[in-house]
């Protein structure tokens, strides 16, 4: 493969503490080197002259359907959504068919993003076997076969005996414990966030403390397990400040927000417009700002997008009908400087973290970074360019978007991933 | 939810203006018998063709919908469909394009889903009367309660209205509250706490919950019944063997009420469960005149959304 120098764009490396204009020389997959006037011979030149040139970011949450689900998104097209948002590395969850349990469904997914994927796919494996919250599924096996985490997202285990095993398992083989906190008694039936507007609406309420009885349980069993322990898509403002406490105790307790949680509460909705319904649900006024607070202290670790995919005859029902989530990987970085760095509650260099060093320290990969000798993989973004986003343009199969039609103020320009342009704006 | 006034329809009363509300009341009057008068069939409607798709059980709503039409001289035809034509494969999009396809000009919808008629709105163009959208609202069952309110007295505003039962669950309760409230009724909203969301103070002004059933009745000069309606609970929100006695209407109650107070319940009423037999068949019951009223009121309502109405 050809060098390829990106000259003069503002690199923002939290790792390493840079932040300056630089060029940045990559070679062989890998980051030769950051700094002034590099100019290797033969090597593409990408001119970022404006432009923010960062780590590749990670997305630690997101669902790629396969396999079993391949109407909805597959891992080809998702990892060309992840591309098209700026992300170079992806985590797709086990809840596909079958439940991604075992090594060779492990296998199976890393073997086909190695044919078929634009970015790097890291699976997480599921904690019980069919994530049926029962018994431990091959946690073992699955961190032979590549899994990075373990995690029953959208399925959790509701025995606390069950969890506390598989916070020690997850303790033994060095792998993070992902809960999708929702106790599926306080939630049944419900569609959207407990308050006025489903009160207003006559919907049925999925309360904050479905959450957050979940997160208070799992701490205390962090705590006693000694587990590295992540909160998926925190939505609720209880859950932060518990988190910000496990923190303060010095538990290896870490949470992710989801772009559309920082910027969207049930008051956004379009009524009973189903690309608004997803788990957790869009919450109150008041759990957003805690949602972003979270992120401003530090309780909050990293942005994952929960990108869920669903086919349009799933999503194009009764609201009570259709299925939960929505699309996040094209729009997560144009949300997140909108809501967080444009306000100016935060810098672009803790943006950055919060999509490279923040979820590379929690799964423990080699990530993250951009620095000599890192792997090569970088996002290019812009923090002014004005687009509009036509989910009719996704690279996604799907088209469940509560941002269609948005016009925002920045986003990703290119991505690089082990030292290919998989794509530009 | 802002005002949407160009809609088609009739989807709630929410979305409607006090104005609004007040030409439908109004134009309801013009349609409700006079004594001395037989009924006379009108043909406002002549040749304009009324489809009544009930997805849910409904004897007197559909019915009601179907006799006013055909007062108006439309022509109507009635569905009733299991929301299981999404068992057999279709979609309730699908089955709506299929009907407007064949060109109604209204379609009158009762389904078991909050928001349904809404979220088909967006895809069709034919307007659609909300005859009851799972536990949102039931907007024509608020306008001729309010008729029947307002053929005892000159106005809503500053009457004591007393709801009573499964708010939580009840189109009929949030389709009144935004109605009453409109007006400037004092409306008090009465359950056990598992069915009485704290939220309710906040949907429209003059709102008030309390748990006590006695309290709520105090000084009312309207009491409402609701349907138990189990078959919206998924779970047990109250012990169903003590809910008579905590929160059934029986005559010991119409003491603290007003002298001249009326019952009202939108039925079918569950004698012995929210109300007593002798409170139903009381001199203060005004439940028969509700579902009379039901008639004007929905000719009213299909005069508005087919031929313009009187809306200003």
């Amino acid at each position: 493969m050809a060098a390829l120098i990106i000259k003069n764009g503002r690199v923002i490396d939290p790792a390493s503490g840079h932040d300056g204009i630089a060029d940045v020389w990559i070679e062989g997959g890998v980051v030769q080197g950051v700094g002034a006037d590099l100019s290797p011979s033969g090597a593409e030149e990408f001119d970022a002259t404006g432009l923010i040139v960062a780590p590749g970011f990670i997305d630690m949450h997101v669902h790629l359907r396969e396999p079993g689900f391949e109407h909805a998104e597959t891992i080809e097209t998702g990892s060309r959504t992840a591309a098209a948002g700026g992300f170079t590395s992806i985590c797709p969850m086990p809840n596909t068919s079958p439940v991604n349990d075992n090594a060779t469904v492990t296998s199976y997914i890393i073997e086909k993003a190695k044919l078929h994927a634009a970015v790097n796919v890291w699976p997480i494996g599921a904690i019980t076997k069919g994530s049926a919250g029962e018994e431990l599924a091959a946690i073992g096996s699955m961190r032979q076969a590549g899994a990075v985490a373990i995690s029953d997202d959208g399925r959790p285990v509701m025995n606390a005996r069950v969890m506390r095993r598989a916070m020690e398992c997850g303790r033994s083989f060095g792998m993070p414990v992902i809960d999708h906190c929702e106790d599926l008694d306080l939630s049944a039936g419900g569609d959207m966030h407990e308050g006025l507007e489903s009160v207003r609406q006559g919907l049925r309420g999925i309360p904050g403390c479905s959450e957050d009885v979940m997160v208070a349980r799992d701490i205390l069993l962090a705590q006693v397990t000694g587990a590295r322990y992540h909160v998926a898509h925190i939505s609720s403002r209880h859950s932060v400040a518990m988190v910000a406490f496990a923190k303060a105790r010095g538990l290896a307790v870490t949470a992710e927000a989801t772009p559309h949680h920082l910027a969207l509460s049930d008051r956004d909705m379009a009524p009973y417009d189903s690309n608004y319904k997803m788990k957790p649900p869009l919450r109150s006024d008041c759990d957003v700002e805690a949602v972003k607070g979270g992120v401003v202290s530090g309780a909050i670790d990293a942005i994952a997008t929960d990108h869920a995919p669903h086919a349009g005859s799933e999503k194009m029902q009764e609201f009570e009908r259709c299925p939960f989530g929505v699309l996040g990987l094209e729009t997560a970085l144009a949300v997140a400087l909108e809501n967080l760095v444009h306000p100016g509650k935060i810098g672009l260099r803790r943006l950055v973290e919060l999509f490279t060093t923040g979820p590379a320290r929690i799964l423990g990969i080699n990530r993250g970074r951009l620095a000599q000798g890192a792997p090569a993989d970088v996002t290019i973004f812009s923090t002014n360019r004005e687009w509009t986003y036509d989910v009719n343009k996704s690279f996604s199969k799907s088209r469940n978007s509560p941002f269609d039609g948005r016009t925002f103020r920045g986003g990703p320009v290119a991505t690089v991933v082990r030292g290919a342009v998989v794509w530009r704006a | 939810m802002l005002p949407d006034v160009r809609e088609k329809g009739l989807l709630g009363i929410d979305r409607l203006t006090r104005e609004q509300v007040q030409a439908i009341l109004d134009r309801a009057r013009d349609f409700q018998p006079r004594a001395e008068h037989s009924f006379k069939k009108l043909d406002l409607l002549r040749g304009r063709m009324v489809v009544n798709l009930f997805f849910e059980a409904s004897t007197r709503t559909r019915t009601s919908f179907e006799i006013a039409a055909k007062r108006l001289g439309a022509d109507t035809i009635s569905i009733t469909a299991q929301a299981s034509s999404v068992s057999k494969g279709e979609s309730l999009v699908d089955t709506l394009n299929t009907l407007a396809a064949m060109r109604p000009d209204a379609i009158v919808m009762r389904h078991s889903a909050s928001g349904a008629p809404h979220f088909l709105q967006r895809y069709l163009e034919t307007p659609i009367i909300n005859a009851g959208d799972g536990t949102h609202e039931h907007p024509t069952q608020a306008l001729l309660d309010a008729r029947t309110i307002l053929d005892r007295g000159a106005s809503l505003e500053g009457l004591r209205v007393a709801i009573i039962g499964d708010i939580a669950h009840s189109r009929v309760a949030r389709s009144n509250v935004y109605l009453l409230s409109k007006f400037g009724a004092d409306i008090v909203l009465c359950g056990p706490a598992s069915l009485l969301p704290e939220e309710l103070t906040q949907i429209a002004p003059g709102v008030t919950l309390t748990t006590d059933m006695n309290e709520a009745i105090r000084d009312a000069d309207v009491i409402m019944m609701l349907r138990v309606q189990l078959e919206r609970q998924h779970e047990a929100t109250f012990p169903a063997s003590e809910y008579f006695q905590f929160y059934g209407l029986r005559l010991e109650h119409l003491r603290l009420a007003r002298p001249d107070a009326i019952v009202m319940h939108p039925g079918p009423i569950n004698r012995g469960r929210e109300i007593s037999s002798e409170v139903a068949d009381s001199q203060r019951s005004v439940i028969l005149t509700q579902v009379e009223n039901g008639i004007a009121v929905r000719m009213a309502v299909l005069d508005r959304v087919l031929c313009g109405g009187t809306d200003h």
